[in-house]
């Protein structure tokens, strides 16, 4: 076995993260590790990385016990992490980020040619001189990869590695993992995506609440199995609202143009949304649905055309601890933020107050509606799992009874049941008749979510037909085959 | 509660571990270190006197500047420059003062004070137009205008406002209408009485006002409190500096009006920045601040008599201050290392 834990368990105050765990990544094989929100996936993978030490359990390498004292003891024992979001210095080039990581002298002639030689070792072409900054987030997963492997890792952790990924360099990322055991290496994979475990892995680890309730060879699992070990019991999906097609029309925009933060931005869009609508858009980041949902949330202004939108609107932003909630407050601090100043627990008109027992009480009722998982209202929002962050933050968005709802990658690093739920409450809104505008960079969702689907390619709007497949939504979003693409 | 107390006893042991060391300073450099003490105790505390006329008086514009410091900074903006709008609030409210014979002091009074609070926002009000037209840094513009203002008092008291017999450089004196009355028979001022209002006026804008949470929402999560759509952070943050060098400016009225009765050159010693350590201190929470405010104070009051009665430099008093600041941050920085350790790692977070 290349890494093995044995019997690791660990608590964060009066929480218990992980629960006597085992876990092992052997030579060739990828192994996947399933598991809900505050599961203890990410747990174990920093307690794996020396990010976090174990309070009990052993953590070996070649079966010879080590105790790692930080991620670069990790490194230096053969074992890489790619993070999900991208830990590089943005205004360093390519090779000054794998230096820094890797701890190369940085005399620009050598570092590059040895640069260059690491990414045609491992086949991922990257040109060492591009600063950080300029890479697509696919580039940027890529050179986490190399920094991981640049000190002769034998381990590679990747956590939710295609949550940032279109579908085609998903496929491109395990071709690389292939290669990477048919070498000898050894990889755990930590995902959400069933289908990606059942594709890819040679062993699939649940985690339930901190322990492990099922380890098996690939062989020997099904979906349906997998899903009950996941949750404890079948997926509850919401039944998809009937939409109303004759609602009155709450957001128009017609050749609408909005400035992008450096990039294209947006050059063309006209649509409609009725109430009762939920509508879906598709895109590779970077294509323009970020200033329309931005613009349609009243957060940035046009810069030419027409836009219409019905009040109130409720934003839900993609990054929940910097846009959307603040981590250093209470639960009860981010609704009062959120909801704003209409709601009944603001009070006086002069000087207006805050009614905290009031804000606190209806804090614990929509926690406990929308089954927020915490140590009570006056925890940090920063305490919570991302999972519970997202369902915290739907429901602010929620309590203000918005007609018109924005939501981006509202389930990006979800499990499937605290996904299947933001679902619930999305198509619930539309059912009551707001008008729902989402953008999910997983095609799978916009299909299944999306009453209709809007295309976003070069800046540009389109409404894919209806009843479009997965294959051709993929060509639409890279700009092949759509009716206005280039 | 049990933070607090905890918090307290920081503070307390910090004051005692600077007041150690400033006596093995002491002893090494020569002096007896215990006389000094004694002269420093019995200059702040020796005495009802002492401790009103002497400690309490000083309290007040570092009670005053510390709230304002802590109103700005909630809202995660720097205002160091509140020593230039103390002197700015001086010298509007010496030329009120100066101006206000034949007014009764209930016309006097909240005049002085009023223009004391308008030139201290008023001082305030370039850094303000230069941090949200161009997003020139508070920090430096505020800190900047000090040196201004110290030149414009320089200026008054050897020019426009320069006393009658054109001998000495200051103002002439305040009419007596124009000058506040004592409490309890002692020196201290009236002002006292005000900054403590200030402070409860402020913990309770903190505590319970939708526009004091928003200022913390802005300063704890500017990003968040902006999309969020409920706080227009230019509008705020101007708001919250205006009231900032407001503060720091009745600070320096009550100075003219309370202490003084003229202008002088050096009417500060140096409060404006002090006051940032009293804040800083008092973790920006109100009430704190008037306890960390005549601590410091005290230790102010204290090197006077030291410097008087032991023969001892007062600067050596600023070692208590610096190490006290210096103890409570490195405890600061020890508890959010241990908050750290004890916290849940985000699901998606990358350390």
């Amino acid at each position: 076995m290349l890494l093995t834990l044995t019997g690791i368990s660990k608590s964060f105050g009066a929480v218990q993260a992980l629960r006597d765990v085992d876990l092992a990544v052997a030579a060739g094989e990828v192994h996947a590790v399933l598991g809900e929100n505050g599961a203890g996936k990410s747990t174990l993978m920093h307690i794996a990385d020396g990010l976090l030490p174990p309070d009990t359990g052993t953590v070996a390498v070649d079966g010879r016990p080590v105790r790692f004292r930080s991620a670069r003891d990790a490194r230096g024992h053969g074992i890489g992490m790619v993070h999900q979001h991208s830990t590089a210095v943005p205004a360093f080039s390519v090779m000054e980020n794998i230096a820094l990581a890797a701890g190369w002298a940085v005399a620009p002639t050598r570092l590059r040619r040895r640069v260059e030689a690491l990414t045609e070792r491992l086949a991922l072409p990257l040109d060492p001189s591009l600063p950080a900054s300029t890479l697509s987030v696919s580039l940027k997963q890529r050179l986490e990869i190399i920094k991981a492997l640049a000190a002769e890792a034998r381990v590679l952790l990747l956590d939710e590695p295609t949550a940032v990924l279109a579908p085609a360099e998903s496929e491109e990322l395990f071709r690389f993992v292939r290669r990477f055991t048919q070498g000898g290496g050894g990889v755990a994979l930590i995902t959400h995506k069933l289908e990606e475990a059942l594709a890819v892995a040679d062993r699939i680890t649940v985690l339930r609440r901190g322990a492990v309730v099922l380890s098996s060879p690939r062989s020997e699992v099904t979906a349906e199995g997998l899903t009950t070990a996941m949750i404890g019991g079948s997926l509850v999906v919401a039944p998809p609202a009937v939409p109303l097609r004759d609602g009155p029309v709450l957001v128009q925009c017609e050749g609408l143009e909005v400035r992008g933060d450096g990039g294209r931005g947006l050059r063309q869009a006209s649509c409609t949304i009725r109430g009762g609508e939920l509508v879906a858009v598709a895109g590779v980041e970077g294509n323009g649905q970020r200033e329309l949902l931005r613009a349609v949330a009243g957060l940035t202004r046009p810069f030419r055309g027409l836009l219409e939108v019905a009040r109130p609107v409720a934003f839900v932003p993609e990054d929940r601890t910097t846009e959307g909630l603040i981590p250093s407050m209470t639960l009860t601090e981010n609704v009062v933020l959120g909801v704003g100043r209409a709601a009944s627990w603001v009070t006086g008109r002069g000087v207006r107050r805050v009614d905290w027992s009031a804000a606190r009480q209806r804090t614990a009722e929509l926690a406990d509606r929308f089954d927020v998982r915490s140590d009570g209202t006056e925890a940090t929002a920063g305490s919570l799992s991302g999972g519970n962050q997202q369902k915290l933050l739907v429901a602010r968005a929620l309590e203000r009874r918005p007609r018109v709802l924005v939501a981006e990658n509202p389930t990006r690093g979800l499990d499937l049941q605290a996904t299947a739920e933001v679902h619930g409450r999305l198509h619930a809104a539309a059912a009551a008749g707001a008008a729902v505008l989402v953008y999910s960079n997983d095609l799978d969702e916009v299909l299944v979510l999306g009453d209709r689907v809007l295309v976003a390619a070069g800046g540009v709007i389109t409404e894919a037909p209806a009843g479009i497949d997965r294959v051709r939504l993929g060509a639409m979003i890279l700009g092949q085959g759509g009716p206005d693409a280039e | 509660m049990r933070s607090n107390l905890r918090a307290l006893g920081i503070g307390a042991a910090a004051l005692l571990i600077g007041l150690f060391l400033l006596a093995v300073g002491l002893e090494l450099a020569g002096y007896d270190a215990g006389a000094a003490l004694a002269a420093l105790w019995d200059g702040a505390f020796g005495s009802w006197r002492a401790f009103t006329g002497a400690t309490l008086v000083r309290a007040v514009p570092l009670i005053l500047i510390g709230l304002g410091f802590a109103l700005a900074l909630r809202g995660g903006a720097l205002n160091i420059g509140a020593e230039g709008q103390f002197y700015a609030g001086a010298i509007a409210a010496a030329w009120v003062g100066v101006h206000a014979g034949g007014w009764p002091a209930w016309v006097a009074l909240p005049a002085v004070a009023l223009a004391g609070l308008a030139a201290g926002a008023l001082w305030m009000l370039l850094p303000v137009i230069l941090k949200l037209r161009f997003g020139v840094l508070e920090v430096i513009t505020t800190l900047l205008l000090n040196f201004v203002a110290e030149a414009l008092v320089s200026f008054m008291v050897q020019g426009p406002m320069q006393e009658p017999s054109g001998i000495y450089p200051q103002s002439a004196p305040i009419v007596e209408a124009a000058r506040l009355p004592f409490l309890f028979g002692s020196r201290l001022h009236a002002g006292f009485v005000v900054a403590l209002l200030v402070a409860l006026a402020l913990a309770w804008v903190f505590a319970r006002t939708w526009w004091g949470f928003r200022l913390r929402a802005l300063g704890e999560g500017p990003r968040a409190a902006e999309v969020s759509g409920r706080v227009r952070a230019g509008r705020m943050l101007a708001v919250a500096l205006l009231w900032s060098g407001a503060l720091a400016g009745l600070a320096g009225a009550f100075e003219v009006s309370g202490v003084s009765y003229a202008l002088y050159q050096n009417l500060s010693p140096g409060y404006g920045f002090t006051a940032i350590g009293v804040a800083l201190l008092a973790r920006l929470r109100p009430s704190a601040i008037v306890l960390t405010g005549v601590v410091f104070a005290a230790l102010e009051a204290g090197a006077g008599a030291m410097q008087r009665d032991a023969g001892i430099p007062a600067v050596a008093v600023y070692v208590v201050e610096g190490v006290v600041i210096l103890v409570l941050l490195l405890g600061d920085a020890a508890a959010r290392r241990q908050a750290s350790r004890r916290a849940v790692p985000v699901v998606d977070g990358s350390p």
